[in-house]
């Protein structure tokens, strides 16, 4: 494996590779697909775009591949200026979605492919080597309708690497296999990114996948980049409604700034008074949109677990209550009418609150971020995956 | 086939002894099915190929017996016909493989640049570009070659404007040449290989193309190595579909050509239906047959496409 890592990466290892993209919008027709979007991706780095289908992260994959030009902005790669370089003039290669194998060679012929192109020395040597560190050794002499759906994925990926480019896009590579060999290949990327050392750029609307694999990872929404950060950054910290819903799951409520004591905001929100660090407040104004995570939050019979350190929503009824082995997730419905999610860890304590239960939520002010309040508290919510949406009160 | 076999199989295996009648009886008739299957097909073939084939090997080797009226022959089994024949005729069978490959050249020139554009390119006027590719077969062959007799003629455009700009000289015939020939034969039969070649284009997928950008083609090595090997199923249907009638074709000579550019085919018209010679005609028929049959196989295992078509 090590062979396979020095004989891909030798030579080119230059640091000064970054992907530099600047202020770049591609309009089609009327329709901006990305719209001003400026971004940095370090040199060896593995980073993810992510979001929902259309909003522009495949566009701005295929402006860097040379697939598309910008309309307006740059594209650097190290010192060079890419923006209207052609395809074959780029030191990018691309893993596509669907793959892209050529029906007419075999495996060995495929992977071959770009090195001939720029009549490299040494093809065989470093086409086994990439086959090898795919784990397709064996395959060589196949041709690519004789392979399963996620050996056609590796060879695409050897393909790609095989040529050590200073970028490798990655468009959705994950998308068309199944859930079990989705998980084994994510683990599988990560794993073969660490040892050639190589830039991922890596498309996927799959928010799990995203934060699996990448170092950094920018949320896009509407052609623009809503957030950028590593994956407990936008997990913790969201800056806007956007990133707390598609990123998992978020309560969202609204609430007024009363005061400030120390380093903590005072706020109040329906009556009750919570408290939240100044740091994790995004918005200037005191109308505001705290969130805090569905696991943050502890769910107990109204009377008990009382503490004074802690923010307290009282008065709700459980709606509905849904065990799922490692946890129950519960739907509460508060005195204003907005229903709360809550992931109670299935610890041992006590049994499953039934739906009708009056209960009172708990969670620590440090866990609670704020947005501002103008934003659309239902951006970004997937409804498709079967995730209850938290309406805003 | 696999199925029954299959369970043949595991019958065997299960019951050592008979196995009961009604089995057997159902067994043997989903074996027979297939064949059932091709019997009209193959009595079709027996009849109306395989007998004519004969009937043609046959009378290839008779001869005219002394006195006898036209049109009279008997077998006597004289294989010296051949070698008359072929000595008679070696420049009409040169002929007729050289204006059949020079007309398959130019057919392929003319229509993988078209067929390209039309999968690839057209977007909405796709189906109406092959309407107008299909569209002179509602016009009689016959029909379609007199025009060209018209369209090339001495006092028509095409000459006018090529010897206004010195191309051909004042006294130089476009009609009743050896290229007017070819001209008629690529024309002719320009549609049977637009077809073949634009179905295998229209299935390449364009994502295949930018793949090949990505690994460092140029549009033309992409062209090369991608685009053309994977249409070759195409391009070899095309040329056999062009070049195997174009090689046996008598109208465009007879229409378009003079007495130095008759082909095999127009010896074996009049020597069946003029002269009434029919031995020569039929060895002409089932020499010209032999070689293309040669010829194409040799094409196909050097086009190596066999796992592709």
């Amino acid at each position: 494996m090590s062979r396979a890592s020095k004989g891909t990466a030798q030579g080119q290892v230059d640091g000064g590779r970054d992907l530099r993209i600047g202020n770049v919008t591609k309009r089609f027709g009327s329709f901006v697909a990305v719209d001003d979007l400026s971004l940095t991706v370090p040199s060896g780095s593995f980073f993810a775009l992510l979001g929902p289908s259309g909003c522009g992260k495949t566009t701005t994959l295929r402006m860097v591949a040379g697939l598309e030009e910008p309309s307006e902005g740059s594209i650097l790669i190290g010192d060079q200026d890419v923006t209207f370089a052609k395809p074959y003039r780029r030191p990018v290669n691309t893993v596509f979605q669907s793959y892209a194998l050529f029906p007419h060679l075999d495996i060995f012929e495929n992977v071959a492919f770009g090195l001939r192109r720029r009549g490299s020395k040494e093809v065989k040597k470093q086409v086994d080597d990439a086959l090898e560190l795919v784990e397709l050794g064996g395959f060589a002499k196949r041709k690519p309708a004789q392979l399963s759906g996620g050996q056609q994925q590796r060879v695409a990926l050897a393909r790609a690497i095989v040529n050590n480019p200073a970028v490798l896009l990655l468009d959705e590579p994950l998308g068309a296999l199944d859930l079990k060999l989705r998980r084994q290949m994510q683990i599988e990327l990560k794993r073969i990114q660490t040892e050639v050392g190589l830039t991922f750029v890596h498309v996927t609307h799959d928010q799990e996948e995203a934060m699996t694999m990448a170092d950094t990872i920018a949320v896009m929404n509407n052609g623009r980049i809503e957030q950028l950060g590593n994956p407990e950054e936008l997990y913790e910290s969201p800056t806007t409604t956007f990133v707390a819903n598609f990123l998992g799951q978020s309560n969202l409520i609204r609430s007024s700034v009363t005061g400030t004591s120390g380093t903590d905001v005072q706020l109040e929100v329906h009556g009750g008074r919570l408290a939240m660090p100044q740091s994790r407040r995004n918005g200037a104004t005191d109308d505001l949109l705290i969130g805090v995570r569905p696991e943050k939050i502890r769910i107990s019979p109204t009377g008990q677990d009382a503490n004074a350190e802690q923010n307290e929503l009282l008065g709700g009824v459980v709606t509905d209550a849904s065990f799922t082995g490692v946890s129950t997730q519960y739907l509460v419905r508060m005195p204003w009418g907005q229903e709360l999610m809550v992931f109670a860890q299935n610890v041992g304590v006590g049994g499953v609150l039934a739906p009708g239960t009056q209960v009172d939520l708990r969670w620590d002010p440090a866990h609670t971020f704020a947005l501002d309040g103008s934003l659309d508290a239902g951006a970004g919510v997937q409804r498709d995956e079967g995730a209850t949406p938290v309406p805003v009160g | 086939m696999t199925v029954a076999a299959g369970i043949g199989l595991g019958e065997r295996q299960a019951g050592a002894g008979a196995p009961p009648p009604a089995v057997t009886e159902r067994r043997s008739r989903r074996k027979l099915t297939p064949y059932l299957l091709l019997v009209p097909g193959m009595a079709w073939l027996a009849i109306f190929f395989i007998a004519p084939i004969v009937t043609l090997l046959s009378t290839s080797t008779q001869t005219r017996p002394e006195g006898a009226e036209i049109g009279v022959f008997t077998q006597t089994f004289r294989f010296a016909n051949y070698l008359d024949a072929l000595e008679g005729y070696g420049p009409e069978f040169g002929r007729s493989f050289l204006y059949a490959l020079l007309a398959t050249v130019l057919a392929l020139a003319i229509s993988y640049p078209l067929a390209y554009a039309i999968a690839f390119k057209a977007g909405r006027w796709r189906n109406l570009l092959l309407v107008l590719v299909v569209a002179p077969f509602f016009v009689s062959f016959l029909l379609r070659t007199v025009a060209w007799k018209q369209i090339l003629a001495d006092d028509a455009w095409v000459a006018d404007l090529l010897r206004a700009l010195s191309v051909i000289g004042p006294q130089t015939h476009i009609i009743n040449s050896a290229p007017a020939v070819v001209i008629g034969i690529t024309y002719n039969f320009l549609p049977f290989m637009i077809l073949p070649i634009y179905a295998s284009l229209e299935r390449v997928d364009p994502r295949l193309m930018e793949a090949a950008g990505d690994l460092y083609s140029s549009a033309l090595t992409t062209f090369r190595k991608v685009t053309i090997p994977l249409s070759m199923p195409g391009i070899v249907a095309g040329t056999l579909l062009t070049f195997i009638p174009a090689a046996g074709d008598y109208v465009n000579s007879a229409l378009l050509g003079n007495k130095d550019t008759t082909m095999v085919g127009n010896v074996i018209d009049s020597r069946f239906l003029r002269v009434v010679d029919y031995p020569t005609a039929a060895v002409l028929s089932v020499t010209l047959m032999a070689s293309i049959l040669v010829l194409v196989g040799f094409y196909i295992r050097r086009a190596g496409t066999e796992e592709l078509v």
